[in-house]
């Protein structure tokens, strides 16, 4: 047993930390959302560092490690509010050709994902991919009417409502739609779990720097164990996160479906909690549009709705303890 | 990154477990909580056979008559004893964790050869006298003084808190030195044999009616001044290196139990009916369940990764604290859910109809001993947001 990463590990996350900062600053973050704000040049150069073909066997093309790399690598992007379809490539990976390379864009339905039919990052997409308990299939985009959204919660998110199904060729059977659901919640939540660390770090630098009644507001007790909490739930969620990671990579020690549903849980809810608490840290300042605070609650919000709901993730966790 | 055991773990696993089904099977029957005499005898006889079969002091070195084993086997070795039903550490608790971890650290080789061997073989049984009435959070406020006077120092004051003093031999002490010093400065830490003339022991009973803790009261008590440990006025630093093991693994113990409670609520709320229905098919209650049981699930993965960063040398910063407080919160939160599974039964603290109502309840009013005991919950979110987060002290 080992659930801390190795030292090639904690390489890997500082590689992709210091390419997000570099090539997606926020100032590029706030720009994907804008009409064909999609920089398909910044997305090649991402695949290229091997982000979506991590997991993937080196004789299809990918880098060949483990699918909780992919969840490491998806935890810094989140940190760093990465935008664009991260999971729905990490899951075409070695299924559609050129998603690995970052020449083919794809983006993904879930049937079964409560609400209208909304899809992240349409908009730019070269392929629709859409799972339901049968199987995976593809219909290429411009086959596919919606409607933009002019307004998207989050807004580096675009999205599109399309009104029916589109038809599509199948790639993939129910063992592969059963995988990538599993792997696009996971992934998803260690998304969130990034997202966590990073409105965490967000706030407290501000609070180490804003001074109020003569003094940092960091000092003050009431805000300290605000971020202590915000804190605490990142740990709990990179735990949960990685287990789950390491039980997608070793069945035999647990159950992957409750390992990914309670990732699920610790994960959006340290998500949310501590982008609400960052807001609050910074005060007037972070009712604004121009305090990147909003962006990481926004964030979240996209991502604790992927793959199912909360409360769907509750009744697997609930159901799988009482079954066992 | 792994979660399945190595080879040599997967070996180690299966001779514990032949050996714990054994061992279990042949203990007698468990003493009533508050049989102090009998409590002792019982885990004494389970320390005992614990030494002879080489797994007593698991994680001391070596060299100090521990097993040495790695972070990883002690948690296999809990986690096997959980699953044998086997005894935990109970009155060895302040032995074997803080006051023989701290004599290994900072003990001179006499009280190295006098004391280690009777903790590991559950000879000995020690409590900790740190938390006084006064110095509770702010606990280098303590004022129980110790004057040296000859080979001796003569200790006045008061200590509460003292988990297992009705049944101890030694007490591991804080005390004052030197009043004039900063408070962090003038404290040293002693070996105080409980049966010196000038020690009262008194009972102090929890909110669920345990009898562990008591208050002591010392009156000029002359304790052998070759007792200090470490040197005079350094006590703090050698305190904290036995508060480093209290945020440990520490609770895994607690953990194991925790779950073990989650499924007994899990079965009480399948089995009863409200309004026409099973209370596993009410929505709130079961998707309660679900998160509690995500807590728990996280808690467990946060420990591994804790004993892994430990196996590797030192902790993940802040990690105790933070286990502590999340740990803390899901006990409260399991407690919260318990009472409404009970509904009126919970006004019973003994068990009802057979069915272990009354232990649900004890185990809502435990949790406060996760979020005060060893530092409150808010202390703990100082530490880390002062240590972890480097933001500036209050003052």
């Amino acid at each position: 047993m080992d659930l801390q990463p190795t030292d090639d590990q904690a390489a890997l996350v500082e590689m992709i930390t210091a390419f997000a900062a570099d090539r997606f600053a926020i100032e590029t973050v706030r720009s994907f959302g804008a009409p064909s704000g999609f920089d398909k040049l910044r997305w090649k150069e991402l695949a290229a560092l091997g982000t979506f073909g991590i997991a993937v066997p080196e004789e299809q093309g990918g880098v060949g490690l483990n699918f909780i790399d992919a969840v490491l690598v998806h935890e810094a992007l989140g940190a760093s509010l990465v935008p664009g379809p991260l999971v729905a490539a990490t899951l075409a990976a070695g299924v559609i050709d050129g998603v690995i390379e970052g020449t083919v864009i794809p983006c993904l339905i879930n049937v079964g994902d409560h609400g209208p039919i909304v899809v992240e990052n349409f908009r730019g997409s070269d392929v629709v991919l859409v799972v339901d308990d049968h199987g995976v299939g593809v219909a290429r985009s411009t086959d596919v009417s919606g409607t933009d959204i002019g307004h998207p919660t989050d807004p580096t998110t675009p999205i599109t409502i399309i009104e029916e199904l589109p038809k599509t060729d199948r790639v993939g059977d129910a063992e592969l739609a059963r995988h990538w659901r599993q792997r696009g919640s996971l992934l998803a939540s260690a998304q969130l779990s990034g997202n966590s660390a990073g409105s965490t770090a967000l706030a407290v630098a501000y609070a180490k720097e804003r001074e109020q009644f003569g003094r940092p507001i960091g000092s003050f007790q009431g805000l300290k164990h605000l971020l202590a909490d915000s804190w605490i739930r990142t740990e709990m969620a990179r735990s949960s996160v990685w287990a789950a990671g390491v039980t997608i990579d070793e069945p035999e020690v647990g159950s992957i479906d409750r390992a990914v549903a309670g990732a699920r849980l610790t994960s959006a809810r340290a998500a949310t909690e501590n982008a609400k608490t960052c807001v609050q840290v910074h005060g007037g300042m972070g009712f604004t549009w121009e305090v990147d605070a909003h962006l990481f609650l926004k964030r979240a919000w996209v991502l604790e709705t992927q793959f199912g709901s909360i409360d769907d993730a509750a009744d697997l966790v609930a159901d799988l303890y009482a079954t066992r | 990154m792994h979660l399945r055991d190595s080879e040599s773990d997967a070996i180690f696993r299966s001779e514990v477990r032949e050996w714990l089904g054994g061992a279990v099977a042949s203990l007698p029957t468990p003493p009533s909580p508050d049989d102090w005499p009998g409590r002792r005898a019982y885990d004494a006889q389970w320390q005992r056979m614990l030494f002879d079969a080489g797994y007593a002091g698991i994680n001391w070195p070596a060299e100090h008559g521990g097993r040495g084993a790695t972070p990883t086997e002690h948690l296999i070795f809990l986690e096997e004893s959980a699953g044998a039903k086997a005894p935990d550490v109970g009155v060895g608790f302040v032995g074997q964790m803080h006051a023989g971890p701290t004599i290994i650290a900072e003990g001179t080789d006499a009280q190295k050869s006098h004391h280690l061997r009777g903790i590991l073989t559950g000879e000995h049984v020690w409590c900790q006298g740190f938390s006084e009435p006064g110095s509770g959070s702010d606990l280098a406020s303590l004022r129980t003084r110790a004057f040296r006077d000859g080979d001796d120092y003569v200790v006045s004051g008061q200590k509460i808190w003292t988990s297992h003093a009705m049944a101890a031999d030694y007490c591991e002490m804080l005390v004052r030195t030197d009043p004039d010093e900063p408070k962090h400065k003038g404290i040293s830490w002693l070996i105080m044999p409980m049966d010196l003339p000038g020690i009262d022991v008194r009972p102090l009973v929890t909110v669920h009616g345990s009898t562990e803790f008591a208050e002591l009261f010392l009156d000029e008590v002359r304790v052998p001044a070759a007792n200090l440990v470490g040197v005079e006025n350094d006590g703090w630093r050698v305190a904290n290196v036995t508060l480093s093991f209290e945020r440990g693994t520490g609770f895994v113990g607690e953990l194991l139990d925790t779950t073990n409670v989650f499924q007994e609520l899990i079965q009480r709320s399948k089995t009863t009916s409200r309004n026409g229905k099973s209370l596993w098919d009410d929505d709130s209650i079961r998707r309660e369940v679900g998160i509690i049981g995500a807590d728990l699930d996280a808690l467990w993965a946060f420990t591994k990764r804790n004993v892994s960063q430990g196996a590797r040398g030192g902790m993940v910063m802040g990690s105790g604290s933070g286990f502590k407080v999340a740990f803390a919160t899901t006990q409260h939160r399991l407690g919260d859910l318990a009472l409404r599974v009970l509904d009126r039964a919970s006004l019973s603290m003994d068990n009802l109809d057979g069915e272990p109502t009354g232990e649900l309840v004890h185990s809502k009013l435990h949790a406060f001993a996760i979020s005060l005991g060893g530092g409150t919950t808010q202390i703990q979110q100082n530490i880390i947001a002062e240590r972890v987060l480097g933001l500036p002290r209050e003052r």
